[in-house]
Formats: C-alpha cells, sequence, structure tokens
C-alpha cells in the first residue's frame, strides 16, 4: 500500500503569517524568507516585531489573571487533524497554507458570500481579551489573545431572524492535516456551533492574535473561535465557513461521543464527564507540588454568562 | 528467594530497575517534561509501572520455553518494581497534584471512574507487594499462589485505568492490554495442556510431553 506523506514543506510558508495582514509587511516578510534560506534561524526574524505589541485591552479583558508563558501556550495544543500529541502539533501544523485565506458566510444572512479574510478584518477593530482557557481534560491556561467580538462580524453580514444557531467549520485538506486521513476517531471537517445568543455575546470572539503577535498556525491560524466559558473543543480552530441555522447542527465531538461531550460544554465543576471529574483543574505553568485549583462555574464568566442558561438544567445540557 | 547462580543478574536488574526513575529526576530538574509536567510525571511512572508488571508475568512464561530453572528471584525482584513504581504513582497523584488536599482527592476519585480502576489495581499490587517475603509464604501456604494470580486482574484493572482517562491517542494502553492478555493466554495453554490434554492421550498410549 502506498502511504501518502505529507510534500516538505516550502520555505516560503513558514514565514506567512507576517504577509497576513498587512502589505506594508511584506518586504519585511520577503526578508525573512530570505533569512531562512541563508540559514539564519527564522524564529529569530519572525520574532522581531510583534504584529500587535501595546494593543490596549479591551474592556472585558482580565486584567487580573497573569497569562500562561507564551511558549507553554504555543506547544501545547489539541490539533486532532494534525496529531493527537499536543507537543508535535507545533511542528505539524506549519504545513497549513493560511494565505490567503477566505472565509464563507453562508445559511440565514443577508450578506451571505466568500470573503476574503483580510476584507472581513479590514472593518474589525482589534483588542487584547486576556482569558481563562479551561480544556474538557482537566487542564487550564490563561491566554492573552488578539481578536474581536464575533457579534461585530456577524452584523456586518446582516443575521435573518430565522437564525437561530451559527455553525463553524474547520478546514478540510487532508493532504497536510494527517489526522484528517482517518476518521477513527472523529469525523472531518471539525464543525462546532454556538447558540445566536451565546454567539453574539460580547465575550465570544474570534481571535487571530496572541500575546500580541499574530497566531501561530498550531493554535489555529489564520482565525478561530475563543468562547471563555466553554470548554476548550468548542473554541475551533482554522475556520473556513460561518454558517447561520434554523436548526442545531450536529458538532463533531458531540457525534463522536455525545454521552461525554454535550453541545453546550459549559464549563461546569458540579457535572462530572462520564469518566472524570471536573471539580478540579491543572493550572499550566505552575510549579511542581502546586496543588490542582478549583474549577470555577462558566469558567468565571457566570456573572457575565449565567442568564444566558437561567431555567435550564444544566446536567441534561451539559 | 534468589538462588546463588542469579546473584549477578539479580543485581543487574536491580539496578536497571531504577533507571527509569533517575531519568525522571533528571528530566524534572531540566525541566524537559512538557507544558504539563505533573501530568508528564504520571504517565511515565504509570507505564513503568505496567512495563514491569508486563515483565514480572513474562518470567514464568519464559521459564517454560527455555525451561532455565531458577527465574523466581527476578520474578519477585520485578514483582517489587511493580509496586514501587505504583506507589511512587499514587504518591505523584496525591502528593505532587492533589497537594495533600484529602477533600479534594475524594471528590476527584468519587467522580472519577477511571481512578477507581487505579485504586483497584493498586490495593492488589499492595496486597501482593506486602506479601512478598519468605514468612508470608509460608504462612500462606496454597493460597499465596491463589493471592499472587491476582496480579492478571490488577493488569487488567490498570489497562482500564490508563484507557479510560484519555481522549484521543489509545495506542499505548491496546499495546498494555495485547501483551498482558497473551502473557495471560499462554499462562492459559500451558494449564490446559498439563490438566487436559495429557489426561486425554495418556489412554491413547501416546508419548506425552513433559508437561
Amino acid at each position: 500500500m502506498l502511504i501518502k506523506t505529507a510534500k516538505p514543506l516550502p520555505a516560503s510558508e513558514i514565514t506567512d503569517p507576517l504577509f497576513f495582514y498587512n502589505r506594508r509587511r511584506m518586504l519585511k516578510g520577503m526578508l525573512a524568507t530570505a533569512a531562512l534560506a541563508s540559514g539564519v534561524a527564522p524564529v529569530a526574524a519572525l520574532a522581531a516585531e510583534p504584529r500587535w505589541q501595546g494593543l490596549p485591552a479591551g474592556a472585558l479583558s482580565d486584567k487580573t489573571l497573569t497569562p500562561t508563558p507564551a511558549a507553554l501556550v504555543k506547544n501545547y495544543t489539541n490539533y486532532y487533524e494534525f496529531t493527537l500529541n499536543k507537543e508535535d502539533a507545533t511542528q505539524l501544523a506549519q504545513a497549513l497554507p493560511t494565505d490567503p485565506w477566505s472565509l464563507e458566510i453562508a445559511g440565514e444572512v443577508e450578506k451571505p458570500g466568500v470573503y476574503p479574510l483580510e476584507d472581513l478584518l479590514k472593518r474589525q477593530t482589534m483588542e487584547e481579551r486576556i482569558y481563562r482557557f479551561r480544556c474538557v481534560e482537566g487542564w487550564a491556561m490563561v491566554v492573552p489573545w488578539v481578536g474581536f467580538p464575533l457579534g461585530n462580524l456577524l452584523k456586518t453580514v446582516q443575521p435573518l431572524s430565522t437564525a437561530r444557531f451559527v455553525s463553524f467549520t474547520t478546514i478540510l485538506r487532508p493532504e497536510v492535516m494527517p489526522g484528517q486521513r482517518t476518521k477513527s476517531l472523529l469525523d472531518w471537517p471539525y464543525v462546532e456551533a454556538l447558540r445566536i445568543d451565546e454567539a453574539m455575546h460580547p465575550l465570544t470572539i474570534l481571535a487571530v492574535g496572541m500575546y500580541g503577535d499574530v497566531l501561530p498556525k498550531q493554535n489555529g491560524a489564520p482565525l478561530r473561535l475563543v468562547v471563555p466559558w466553554k470548554y476548550g473543543f468548542k473554541s475551533i480552530k482554522a475556520i473556513i465557513k460561518i454558517e447561520l441555522l434554523r436548526n442545531a447542527p450536529v458538532t463533531t465531538w458531540n457525534l463522536s461521543a455525545p454521552n461525554e461531550y454535550g453541545f453546550y460544554a459549559n464549563v461546569n465543576p458540579t457535572v462530572q464527564h462520564p469518566r472524570w471529574s471536573q471539580s478540579s483543574e491543572r493550572l499550566l505553568g505552575d510549579k511542581l507540588f502546586t496543588p490542582r485549583r478549583a474549577t470555577e462555574m462558566y469558567n468565571g464568566y457566570g456573572e457575565q454568562v449565567a442568564a444566558l442558561y437561567s431555567g435550564m438544567d444544566l446536567r441534561r445540557f451539559y | 528467594m534468589r538462588t546463588q547462580a542469579a546473584d549477578k543478574y539479580w543485581w543487574l536488574i536491580f539496578g536497571c530497575g531504577l533507571l527509569p526513575l533517575l531519568a525522571l529526576f533528571a528530566d524534572i530538574a531540566a525541566d524537559n517534561l512538557g507544558g504539563n509536567p505533573i501530568q508528564a510525571i504520571h504517565i511515565r511512572l504509570g507505564d513503568w509501572t505496567l512495563r514491569f508488571l508486563c515483565l514480572t508475568l513474562a518470567v514464568t512464561p519464559l521459564q517454560t520455553v527455555s525451561r532455565w530453572r531458577g527465574m523466581s528471584g527476578y520474578r519477585q525482584l520485578l514483582g517489587l518494581y511493580t509496586w514501587f513504581y505504583a506507589t511512587l504513582h499514587v504518591l505523584a497523584y496525591v502528593v505532587a497534584d492533589q497537594g495533600l488536599q484529602w477533600r479534594a482527592i475524594v471528590v476527584d476519585i468519587y467522580q472519577s471512574p477511571y481512578i477507581w480502576f487505579g485504586v483497584l489495581a493498586y490495593m492488589i499490587v499492595l496486597a501482593l507487594g506486602l506479601t512478598t517475603s519468605n514468612w508470608a509464604k509460608r504462612r500462606l501456604g496454597k493460597n499465596w499462589k491463589k493471592l499472587h494470580r491476582l496480579i492478571y486482574p490488577a493488569g487488567i484493572a490498570a489497562v482500564i485505568h490508563y484507557f479510560w482517562q484519555l481522549k484521543g491517542n489509545l495506542a499505548m494502553p491496546v499495546f498494555y492490554a495485547i501483551v498482558i492478555v497473551a502473557l495471560l493466554g499462554f499462562r492459559l495453554l500451558v494449564w490446559f495442556k498439563n490438566r487436559h490434554l495429557n489426561r486425554l492421550l495418556i489412554p491413547l498410549g501416546r508419548k506425552t510431553g513433559s508437561g
């Protein structure tokens, strides 16, 4: 049997986050490529100037939180399209071309279409959002994202009154995403969804960067969702399609194990995963012998979001 | 338990058994355990527990196949290393991960079925470890062998404990499950051959295996 492997990565693709947002920066990107070709470490070239250094923190950013070290966040990602190994995703994800990128907006909207991402981003005001990030596996981070409220983007395409849910789809590229070549664990492409009021909530953002710089590919470049009060698997990476729907769509983890991963997936210390407790979490970056911290209801965002679920049985709608 | 001839190898196995722990200390000191070092420690110690358990279970089949006698001393040593790494695995959870907060530990175990299987496996390994001595062996008589057969259920419980906590990558627990089932299967085959096959074959006047 012939097993196809990913094509070797062209050097031009390694530096493309620099190209992505700003054409004036293309020259620098080319220089970085040249530096790479001449054997200079590409990391040094990329690190020269973060894209959004000193960006003002948004009003909804939690300034009391201390961000997890960036190197840790960049090397600990669940990106099953590439690998089941959190550390290996860093290298493998570099094979995904993220420029150019288009975003399809479809379904119950006045202005459906396929938009160049650059055009959509030009109309958005970027801000920093320092958020807790809690994985369903029981670990947590604090990440300073760079992005904009999803609601602001949705308003530009004018959702119809019939739109009750918003679904998101990750790019399907099995030739560079080895995990997508088998559907034994998950059905591809990865799909996630929110209720329309969750999607319009000001805490829900689309992120294009973190730590003041362009989003690394392993963290979901060029565009990912961040819903801080939900388990991390809801915060879908590398989005190519946003669809507004009348009815709730089937989402990937929910399809794979419906009794373990619900549609809502709100962080809730009182509702355990069928196989493990959600009562506590390991905050990454802590020193050894630091005890696990108690998990907070809605990951600490209850004040802002609890009203969305008032009257709902959270044991049933997990 | 160990025989005179086994001494040299006994010390060799004893020395090698400490290497995974030294390697772990080196990785902790060098901050080489990735983004979630506590979990890496859990997995490392749990993996070595399962590896020593498999090695312990492999001694008797190896003895049967090779007809090399006097390996029970190694089996005992490997069994003790299984207990040793299992204990470190439990201590890492209780002390390093949970910081000895007993309330949190009780809640965590109560709500985590995958840990129940780990607790079951450890209870068995603990009982076997505590009855290692020749004194205990004499005291327990025939029951000692019955008790120590629980190593198989312990292995199976440990694999379930491993398998059940994972979301995606199930390669390692599946590997251990295959090894343990194969070793158990070998013992059952030998048992079947000795108990039944010989009995069936003798009346026919055929030559029987040495069993």
